[in-house]
């Protein structure tokens, strides 16, 4: 049976080392890789009515970008070096959706870059990669 | 002919200097409230047909209301009782598929529609509905609230199933579409698309009425109240803060300047906890009287003292002022709820039960509970509308006016978004879709903030009522012919719910979006 890992990508350079490393992981021991992106989404937001009409289509929008701009090149390395490798663009809280995605993929790890934040960053904004290491299902490597 | 000309120029000459100082002498408010009045007045004398009884004046559109909601709420037997626990877990997100997050969530659709209708009606509406028809109108306001959410059930679901889904993503929906698809396929196309002009020409009205010129009044009133009564050197230039939030309204729908929604989509939130905190404070500061309160409610419901036409008469302002505030079988929220990506329009009618529960049932009853606590409404002959929730709150808070003010204000203009909105989706509906059109509505909507800052109270709540009870005409025809619609609906999406064919995708806890 192939083993599944999971990327959670973002589009910086901390996750392009993530993805990298999952790559050579994923190499070494002839898994599959999937490589996710999370935009950030609450379904607990209030829009203008307007927004909501429109909602529709700017989420399409934002899937097609995220799809071309930060996906589409990483999977596409890693086909090339011989990775079978698949890509989800999901909506929602990123730590909590890479769970969720873990579980429905069935991965047996979850592989994500460091942003570097400082402590009062992490404090103002939270921390993706400290709060994926509480939740997740799976083990997480946090690649610096 | 041209002898007559020249005789009538003068003349003309004249009128219009007269005319000008005319509106020197009174200010362009009165000039504008003279203008208006007898238009409202001719209006509203149609759409509140009154027959007595027991002395009293009883509106046969209140009757029309209420007797929908009743017949709704049978009909699909209790529902509204029956789904409470299920709705909440819809608009949880338990039951919405992680694969479609990002699309407007339950959630989202149920507190757009709310900023819509909590508001003035839940501050200024009940006092009315107190101070008229004592305290013993709140119970039929409960009572009206309950039995509304059938009805809102309704709308919404058939908002749902019969909108417009164009090619690149957008929607549109609400009684407009509903009850033009909805009755072509019962071989009623006529009678349907009648009733859906008849429907988008009263919410054009409704949305520049209630939906705005009362909540352009009530602001400013509250403007002039806190920054110092008759003597604020406000008092007399409603037109002058009319523009000001006409500006701010139009950079908004007009101008699309999101920072400003933004603003607003955070405070009014916020606004409406402290407002329901308030209350709930004022209330447990004054437990021990809340007995005699909640009995002064339920004794003054069905034989109230020194009110006009006994029972009947706390009825009918308790179940008109319901209608107004939650607005159902009105239909105007149907336009916002129809927005929710879902595949099964039954479970958008469920969420929405709880737009009358949260406005009427919770957010009014405690108006009104502070109200009557607080003994505000016996007091001073002649208050109404927000001043006397605002004394009611001060009694205990003596800050507490200035929070109002602002609620008030910021309420009113997230209702003023979400009522341009239905306006001009009626208006397009009319007009033709394009950007034109929906322009010229905006446009039209500004100028009528203006309008409605300068008016009277009388005038602006008796046309605003009248406008936006009209809509419920049509709305409610088609409901009934649709009625089987949604119970089909209901009864396929129940069973599928019922033999676990419908499953909660957070089942196994991982928490999917």
């Amino acid at each position: 049976m192939t083993n599944t890992l999971l990327v959670g990508i973002d589009g910086s350079d901390g996750s392009r080392r993530a993805a990298d490393f999952a790559a050579a992981r994923a190499k070494a021991a002839g898994a599959r890789v999937i490589v996710a992106y999370v935009i950030e989404w609450s379904q607990y937001s209030f829009n203008t009515p307007e927004e909501n009409e429109m909602r529709h289509k700017r989420r399409d929008e934002e899937i097609g970008r995220a799809q071309a701009q930060v996906l589409d090149p990483v999977v596409a390395a890693l086909k090339s070096s011989g990775i079978e490798a698949e890509s989800i663009v999901r909506h929602g809280h990123p730590a909590q959706v890479l769970c969720g995605l873990a579980v429905e993929t069935g991965a047996v790890q979850i592989f994500i870059g460091r942003r570097g934040l400082s402590r009062l960053e992490v404090l103002l904004f939270g921390s993706v990669a400290g709060t994926l290491v509480q939740m997740s299902p799976v083990p997480v490597t946090v690649v610096p | 002919m041209r002898h007559k000309l020249a005789a009538a120029l003068p003349a003309l000459f004249w009128t219009s200097s007269a005319l000008a100082q005319e509106t020197q002498e009174k200010g362009i408010d009165t000039v504008v409230n003279e203008a208006i009045a007898p238009i409202s007045n001719a209006i509203v004398s149609v759409i509140f047909y009154s027959v007595p009884v027991f002395g009293t004046q009883f509106p046969l559109i209140v009757l029309w209301l209420v007797i929908a909601a009743a017949i709704a709420t049978v009909y699909f037997k209790f529902i509204s009782f029956r789904a409470f626990k299920h709705a909440l877990e819809l608009i949880r997100g338990d039951y919405s598929n992680p694969k479609d997050s990002g699309e407007v969530s339950h959630f989202q659709a149920l507190a757009t529609a709310l900023s819509g209708t909590v508001g003035l009606g839940n501050i200024a509406g009940v006092a009315i509905a107190v101070s008229i028809g004592g305290p013993g109108a709140t119970f039929w306001m409960i009572i009206a609230g309950l039995l509304g959410m059938s009805l809102k059930f309704a709308e919404c679901t058939l908002g749902v199933k019969y909108r417009n889904e164009y090619a690149d993503g957008t929607v549109s929906g609400g009684p407009m579409y509903y009850l033009s698809k909805g009755l072509a396929e019962k071989n009623m196309g006529g009678l349907g698309k009648f009733l859906a002009v008849f429907f988008a020409v009263c919410c054009i009205a409704g949305s520049l009425g209630g939906g705005n010129m009362f909540q352009a009044n009530q602001s400013f009133q509250q403007f002039v109240n806190v920054t110092g009564g008759e003597g604020s050197f406000m008092a007399d230039k409603g037109w002058l803060f009319g523009l000001v939030v006409a500006i701010i309204v139009g950079s908004v729908i007009i101008g699309g300047i999101k920072s400003i929604a933004r603003v607003t989509e955070k405070v009014v939130p916020f606004m409406a906890v402290i407002y329901v905190g308030a209350g709930i404070i004022i209330i447990l500061a004054n437990i021990t009287e809340v007995p005699a309160a909640l009995s002064a409610i339920v004794v003054g419901a069905f034989s109230p003292e020194g009110v006009a036409g006994g029972a009947v008469g706390a009825l009918i302002q308790g179940f008109r002022r319901a209608a107004f505030s939650n607005e159902a079988g009105i239909g105007s929220a149907s336009i916002a709820h129809s927005a929710v990506r879902t595949k099964e329009p039954i479970t958008e009618g469920l969420v929405a039960l709880h737009e009358p529960f949260i406005d009427t049932v919770v957010i009014c009853t405690m108006t009104a509970l502070v109200i009557v606590i607080t003994g505000s409404y016996s007091n001073e002959a002649g208050m109404s509308g927000v001043d006397l929730t605002s004394k009611a709150f001060a009694s205990v808070f003596p800050w507490f006016p200035y929070i109002l003010s602002l609620a008030v204000i910021l309420f009113a203009f997230s209702t003023m978004i979400s009522w341009s909105y239905y306006g001009s989706k009626s208006w397009t509906y009319l007009f033709g879709e394009n950007r034109t059109s929906d322009l010229l509505f905006k446009l039209i909507f500004c100028i009528f903030v203006v309008i409605g800052s300068s008016m009277n109270l009388g005038p602006v709540v008796d046309f605003s009522d009248s406008a936006i009870f009209a809509m419920a005409i049509a709305n409610i025809i088609g409901l009934y012919i649709m009625f089987p619609v949604v119970k089909r609906e209901l009864d396929s999406y129940w069973s599928r719910l019922k033999s676990g064919k419908i499953t909660k995708y957070r089942a196994d806890g991982t928490g999917g979006t």
